[in-house]
C-alpha cells in the first residue's frame, strides 16, 4: 500500500511538472501569433526599438492604413467566356481583393477535390475494374511528391492552356494531387457490400448506388478531406508564387510575401499584412475546431 | 441507366471546361487574340510615329486619333525613384492617355528581391509584360541576349542618337549594335553616411565634405572612429540576394582601384589582386559586417532608421524617398579609393519591349516609350519622377532643387558601364554567393576564384 | 469474389460493366491527376535529358544533367540539407508530439482541447505569416531572440541567426517544428483516448509500472497512428519551401539550400530548366522509394 502511494506521488509529480513545461511551450507556440497581431498595431519607433515592447505603449492603425492605401484592385472580375465582355466591381484596396482571391481559391479547390476524390475513391474501393491496381499504385507513388519537382513543366503547361496568371492554375494542381483519392478510397472500403448489393437488387443504377448508399456513409471522410484541402490550399504558397503575377490575381500569402520583399524592414506593415492573412483562417479554425480535430483524426485512422 | 451515367460524365467534362474558360485572363490578351485583323491594320499608319518630333503636344494630339491604334499594353516597372509608386505613375499615364486615349496601360510594380523571378516565370508563362522599365544589365545583357526583346532601332532615330549621351548609347545596345533599351534617366550610385554620428565620433575630419570624396586610408580611420565611438554596426556588406549589389561591387572595386570586368566587357576580373586586397580589408574591419540576412533595400531602411552609420546602396532617389523616415543629416559620399578619385557605378534606366508576337502591342508600346522619353514636356516629368538625371541635355530640370544639386557633383565620377558583360545574370547570383562565402569565413582568394570561374563560364556560354 | 462463381461469359460482361463504371467514376479525378500531375511528371523526365533554357530550342544531351548533378557541390549540399531536415524534424516531431499528447490526453476536456488548439495554431496561421514573423524575431538588429539572449547573458553579442552558416539551418528546422507538431498532437491525443482501457487495467492489476504499461500496451495500439504521422511529417519536411525562400533564399553560402529550393533557383535564377528537372527526377525517385517503404510498413502492420 505504501509502495503504491509513493508511486502515485511520483507520477503525479511528473505529471504536474510536465503540464507546466507544456504550458510554457504552448505559450511560446502562441507567441509568434501574438507578436504578429501586436506588431501590427505598433508605431514604427516601437517596432525598431532595440528593447522590444511586449505590450505596445501606443496603439496605432498606421500600419493598416499604409497597407490599405498601397494599391487598388477591382473587388471582383468576371470574364464571360467566349466574349470580350468582362465585368468588374468597384476598386478596393488590393489586400481585400487578395483575401477574396484566396477564399475563392480555397473553396473552389475544396469543392472540386471533394467531388472528384469521393467518386474516384469509391470506384477504387468498390469497383473491380481493369487497371485498378496500376492506377492505385500510380496514386500512392505520386502522393508524396513535392510539387516543386514538376515546376517548369507545369508552368509551361499552364502557359499553353492560357491558364497562367489565373487562379485556376493554382487550383487544378491541388485538385490533381491524389491524396484525396487515396483518403476516400480508404473510407470507401468500409461501405458494406451487402448494402450495395441490396440497392442493386432494388434496381438502383451505379450512380444512384453511389449517391444514396455510399455517399452518406463516407460523408465524415469528405468532411475531413474538405478541411485538409481548405487549409492546404490556403497555405499553398509555392504554386501561387509560380503561377500568379498580376497584382489583382495575387493571393493573400503571396501579397504578404511581396510586401516583405518590397519593404523588408517595415515590420509593422508586414505584420499588418500577416494579421490579415492569418486571422480569417484562424477564426475559421476556431469556429470549426471540433470538426477539424475530428476530421484530422478520422483521416488518419482510416488512412 | 446508361443515360444517367453519360450525363454525369458530360456534366463533369462541362464543369472542367467552363472552369477553364472563365479563368480571369488578362483582358488585354483576350481582346487582341479575338480581333487580329484591326490590330494589323493599324500597323501601317503607326509606322511613322507622329510624336517623334513633337513641336508641341497639340500636333501629336491630333495625329494618333486617325491612327486609332487601340491596344492594351502592360508596363512593369522596378522601383526606380517614384516610378515604383502608383500615384506618380498613374499621373504619368494620365498624361499619356490624354494624348492617346485608345491605348490602355496596365502597370505592375516589381521589387528588386523577386522582380526577376517574377518576369522570368511570366516569360515562361507566355505573359511577359509589353514594356519593362529597367537598365541595360537586364534589358540588353539578359533578356535581350536571350532574344526576348524587340529591336528598338526605329526609336533610335538619328536625332535621338545625336541627343543621347554616347556612354548611355553604347550601354543600350548589344555588341552587334542592336538597341534593346530606350533610355530615360541615369544616376551615379554613391554611398552615404550618417553625418550626425560621424560628427559625434569625430570622424568628419577624414572626409572631404565639399567634394564628397575620401581615400581608402581615411575611410578605414573613419570607420574605426565611429566603431570606437560605440556604433558597433557601422556598415554592412549585405549579401542575402542580388538586390543593390552595385553598392558592394563599387565598394570593392574602388578601395584599391580594381575593376569588375576587363575593358572590353568580355571577361570578369574580380579576382585581381586589388579586389582581393579590398575584400580582405573589408573582412578585417571592425564595424563592417558581411551580413547574409539583408539585401540592399534592407540596408537602406536600416541606414535610414539609424541602425547603420553608413549605406553602400545609395543614390539621390533613396534620400528623396526616405526623407520623412530620416531624422539625421545624410551626407552622400563617393566610394573611397586610394587616390580619392572614385569611379562610380552608373545606373541607366529606360524602356525595353518584350516581343510578345503582337505587332499592334509592340507599336503601342513604342508609342508609349516615345511619348514618355521624347515628348518635350513629358520627358521632363518622366525623368523627374525617377529622381535621376536625364540621358540627354534637357537644361537644368532640377533648378532650385538643393538635393539634386548636391548629388549632381557625383555624376562626373561615373565610371565604366560594365554591366553589359555576358553572363550577367549568373554573375550577379555568383557575386552575392561569393560575399556570403567570405562572410562565413572562406578564404577570400578561393571564393573570388570560384566566382570568376562561374561568371566567365556563363559569359563564354553566351 | 463474385465473378469467379459465374460462367465465363457472365464474368466477362461483369468485368466490362465494372470497368466502365469504374472509369466513369474515376474520370473527373483522372483528368486532373493525369493532366496536372502525371503529364508534367512525364515532361519533367523527358526534359531532364535536354539542355533546356529560356527561349531556345532544347538540346539533347543524354545523361549529362545527371552526371553533372552528382558532381555539383551545391546540389550535394542541398541533398545533405534536405536529409538533415528530414532526419531531425521527423523523429523530433514524433517524439515531442507523443510526449505532449501523453501528458495532455487525460486532462480535463477544456484544458486538453485548449492545448491541442494552441499547438495547432501555427499550422493554420500559414507558412508566409509564420515566416515573416520569425524573420523579425530572428533579426540581427532588433529581433527579440538577440534581445532576450543578450539581456539574460546567454549570448555575448548579437547573433545573426539567419545570416550565419552555423545557425541558419537550425533556425529553419526550429520553425518547421513549430508548424508541424500540431497535427501529430491531435492524432496522438485521439489515439491515446482510443486505447483499450481494459487491457491497461489488466496490466496494472498484474503489477506493470506506468512506463511498462505505456510501452507494452499503448505503444502497440497507437502504432498505426505513429506510422501515419511518420508519413505526413516526412512529406511536410520534404516540402519545406516557403520558409527557405522567404527567410534565407538558400543562404548563407548555400547552408540552407534544399533540393526544393535549388530546383527553383536553377529554373528562375539560372534558367537551367533541364538541369532543374533532372534534380526533380532524382528527388521524385527518392521520395517514391521512401513512401513505398513506408506504405509497405503500414500495410504489414
Amino acid at each position: 500500500m505504501h509502495m503504491k502511494q509513493k508511486q502515485f506521488n511520483r507520477s503525479t509529480c511528473y505529471k504536474i511538472i510536465s503540464v507546466i513545461i507544456i504550458a510554457i511551450l504552448a505559450f511560446t507556440f502562441a507567441f509568434p501569433l501574438y507578436w504578429i497581431i501586436i506588431g501590427s498595431f505598433k508605431t514604427s519607433a516601437a517596432i525598431n526599438a532595440t528593447t522590444p515592447q511586449w505590450w505596445p505603449q501606443e496603439w496605432v492603425l498606421d500600419n493598416y492604413r499604409k497597407l490599405f492605401s498601397r494599391q487598388v484592385a477591382a473587388l471582383w472580375e468576371i470574364n464571360i467566356p467566349f466574349t470580350n465582355i468582362s465585368l468588374s466591381g468597384p476598386d478596393v484596396p488590393a489586400a481585400i481583393r487578395w483575401l477574396l482571391n484566396t477564399v475563392f481559391m480555397a473553396v473552389a479547390a475544396m469543392l472540386l477535390t471533394c467531388i472528384t476524390s469521393a467518386m474516384a475513391g469509391y470506384a477504387l474501393a468498390k469497383k473491380r475494374f481493369v487497371g485498378r491496381t496500376v492506377v492505385f499504385s500510380l496514386i500512392v507513388c505520386a502522393m508524396a511528391l513535392p510539387k516543386q519537382v514538376i515546376l517548369v513543366p507545369l508552368l509551361r503547361e499552364m502557359a499553353s492552356l492560357e491558364l497562367y496568371n489565373t487562379i485556376w492554375a493554382v487550383i487544378f494542381p491541388i485538385v490533381g494531387w491524389p491524396f484525396g483519392v487515396f483518403l476516400m478510397k480508404q473510407f470507401s472500403e468500409g461501405i458494406p457490400g451487402e448494402m450495395m448489393e441490396a440497392a442493386k437488387i432494388d434496381g438502383a443504377n451505379e450512380w444512384k448506388t453511389f449517391y444514396t448508399i455510399a455517399l452518406p456513409l463516407i460523408k465524415p471522410g469528405i468532411g475531413a478531406l474538405a478541411i485538409f484541402t481548405f487549409i492546404n490550399s490556403w497555405n499553398d504558397y509555392f504554386m501561387q508564387l509560380i503561377m500568379l503575377t498580376s497584382t489583382k490575381n495575387l493571393t493573400i500569402s503571396l501579397g504578404i510575401a511581396k510586401l516583405q520583399a518590397e519593404n523588408a524592414t517595415d515590420f509593422g506593415l508586414i505584420m499588418a499584412g500577416a494579421s490579415l492573412a492569418a486571422i480569417p483562417i484562424i477564426v475559421i479554425f476556431l469556429i470549426f475546431q471540433k470538426y477539424f480535430t475530428k476530421g484530422i483524426t478520422m483521416g488518419a485512422v482510416k488512412g | 441507366m446508361k443515360k444517367r451515367k453519360f450525363m454525369a460524365l458530360t456534366l463533369s467534362c462541362v464543369m472542367v471546361c467552363t472552369l477553364a474558360a472563365c479563368g480571369g485572363k488578362d483582358a488585354g490578351a483576350d481582346q487582341t487574340a479575338a480581333n487580329p485583323a484591326p490590330a494589323e491594320k493599324t500597323e501601317t499608319p503607326a509606322e511613322t510615329p507622329d510624336a517623334e518630333k513633337p513641336a508641341d503636344t497639340q500636333a501629336s494630339a491630333e495625329a494618333p486619333s486617325d491612327a486609332a491604334q487601340a491596344a492594351d499594353i502592360t508596363l512593369w516597372t522596378y522601383p526606380i525613384g517614384s516610378w515604383g509608386d502608383s500615384a506618380t505613375v498613374d499621373g504619368l499615364i494620365a498624361n499619356f492617355n490624354a494624348v492617346y486615349p485608345d491605348i490602355k496601360v496596365t502597370v505592375e510594380y516589381l521589387d528588386y528581391t523577386n522582380g526577376d523571378d517574377q518576369i522570368n516565370t511570366a516569360i515562361e508563362g507566355n505573359q511577359a509584360p509589353d514594356i519593362v522599365l529597367e537598365g541595360p544589365e537586364r534589358l540588353v545583357a539578359n533578356w535581350g541576349a536571350k532574344g526576348l526583346m524587340v529591336d528598338l532601332s526605329d526609336l533610335w532615330t538619328d536625332e535621338a542618337k545625336s541627343l543621347i549621351y554616347d556612354s548611355v548609347q553604347s550601354a543600350c545596345r548589344n555588341n552587334d549594335g542592336v538597341f534593346y533599351e530606350y533610355p530615360l534617366c541615369m544616376t551615379a550610385h554613391t554611398m552615404a553616411i550618417n553625418r550626425d554620428i560621424f560628427e559625434a565620433a569625430g570622424a568628419l575630419e577624414y572626409l572631404n565634405e565639399e567634394t564628397g570624396t575620401w581615400t581608402t586610408e581615411n575611410f578605414q580611420k573613419a570607420v574605426q572612429a565611429v566603431y570606437d565611438y560605440g556604433q558597433s554596426n557601422v556598415g554592412a556588406v549585405y549579401c542575402s540576394g542580388q538586390g543593390g549589389d552595385q553598392g558592394t561591387r563599387a565598394l570593392v572595386n574602388n578601395l584599391y582601384g580594381g575593376t569588375f570586368t576587363n575593358a572590353e566587357h568580355t571577361e570578369y576580373t574580380a579576382n585581381s589582386d586589388e579586389n582581393i586586397k579590398a575584400l580582405e580589408l573589408l573582412k578585417s574591419m571592425d564595424g563592417i559586417n558581411f551580413d547574409a540576412s539583408i539585401a540592399g533595400g534592407d540596408e537602406i531602411n536600416m541606414f535610414c532608421n539609424g541602425t547603420f552609420a553608413m549605406a553602400f546602396c545609395w543614390n539621390v532617389s533613396q534620400e528623396k524617398n526616405n526623407l520623412e523616415n530620416i531624422n539625421f543629416e545624410v551626407l552622400p559620399m563617393a566610394f573611397p579609393s586610394e587616390d580619392g578619385v572614385p569611379k562610380l557605378c552608373g545606373g541607366i534606366w529606360g524602356f525595353g519591349i518584350f516581343d510578345n508576337g503582337d505587332p499592334a502591342k509592340i507599336q503601342a508600346a513604342k508609342t508609349f516609350i516615345d511619348f514618355m522619353a521624347n515628348d518635350e514636356k513629358q520627358v521632363v516629368e518622366s525623368v523627374k519622377a525617377s529622381n535621376y538625371w536625364p540621358v540627354k541635355d534637357l537644361g537644368n530640370i532640377y533648378e532650385g532643387d538643393e538635393l539634386m544639386t548636391e548629388y549632381a557633383k557625383f555624376v562626373e565620377y561615373m565610371g565604366d558601364y560594365y554591366q553589359v558583360v555576358g553572363g550577367w545574370a549568373e554573375a550577379r547570383t555568383a557575386w552575392w554567393n561569393m560575399l556570403q562565402q567570405i562572410g562565413s569565413g572562406s578564404e577570400v582568394k578561393t571564393a573570388v576564384e570560384e566566382f570568376v570561374t562561374t561568371a566567365n563560364t556563363a559569359a563564354a556560354a553566351q | 469474389m463474385a465473378k469467379n462463381n459465374g460462367s465465363n461469359s457472365m464474368s466477362k460482361a461483369l468485368v466490362r460493366r465494372e470497368t466502365m463504371a469504374g472509369y466513369a467514376f474515376m474520370l473527373p479525378s483522372l483528368i486532373f491527376f493525369l493532366g496536372f500531375v502525371i503529364y508534367p511528371m512525364v515532361q519533367c523526365v523527358f526534359t531532364s535529358f535536354f539542355d533546356a533554357t529560356m527561349n531556345r530550342e532544347d538540346i539533347f544531351i543524354g545523361f549529362a544533367n545527371y552526371v553533372e548533378l552528382f558532381q555539383d557541390k551545391v546540389f550535394l549540399g542541398a541533398l545533405k540539407n534536405t536529409v538533415i531536415i528530414v532526419v531531425i524534424s521527423v523523429p523530433v516531431t514524433c517524439i515531442f508530439s507523443l510526449w505532449v499528447s501523453s501528458v495532455i490526453y487525460d486532462l480535463a476536456g477544456p484544458a486538453c482541447s485548449a492545448f491541442r488548439c494552441i499547438f495547432y495554431l501555427p499550422v493554420v496561421t500559414g507558412s508566409v505569416a509564420v515566416a515573416v514573423v520569425w524573420k523579425w524575431m530572428f533579426n540581427n538588429y532588433y529581433g527579440i531572440f538577440n534581445y532576450i539572449g543578450t539581456s539574460t547573458g546567454i549570448i555575448e553579442k548579437n547573433i545573426n541567426w539567419l545570416g550565419d552558416e552555423k545557425f541558419a539551418l537550425g533556425c529553419i528546422i526550429l520553425i518547421l517544428l513549430t508548424t508541424s507538431v500540431g497535427q501529430p498532437i491531435v492524432l496522438y491525443v485521439s489515439a491515446l483516448n482510443n486505447v483499450d482501457q481494459s487491457l491497461v487495467e489488466a496490466a496494472e492489476v498484474d503489477g506493470a509500472t506506468k512506463f511498462q504499461c505505456f510501452w507494452k500496451i499503448k505503444w502497440a495500439q497507437i502504432m498505426p497512428t505513429t506510422l501515419y504521422i511518420l508519413v505526413i511529417t516526412t512529406i511536410n519536411s520534404f516540402q519545406c519551401f516557403a520558409l527557405i525562400q522567404l527567410l534565407t533564399s538558400g543562404g548563407p553560402n548555400h547552408s540552407t539550400d534544399t533540393i526544393m529550393y535549388y530546383i527553383y533557383y536553377n529554373a528562375f535564377k539560372l534558367y537551367r530548366y533541364g538541369y532543374g528537372n533532372a534534380m526533380g527526377v532524382v528527388l521524385a525517385i527518392i521520395i517514391a522509394l521512401l513512401s513505398a517503404v513506408q506504405f509497405k510498413m503500414t500495410e504489414s502492420k
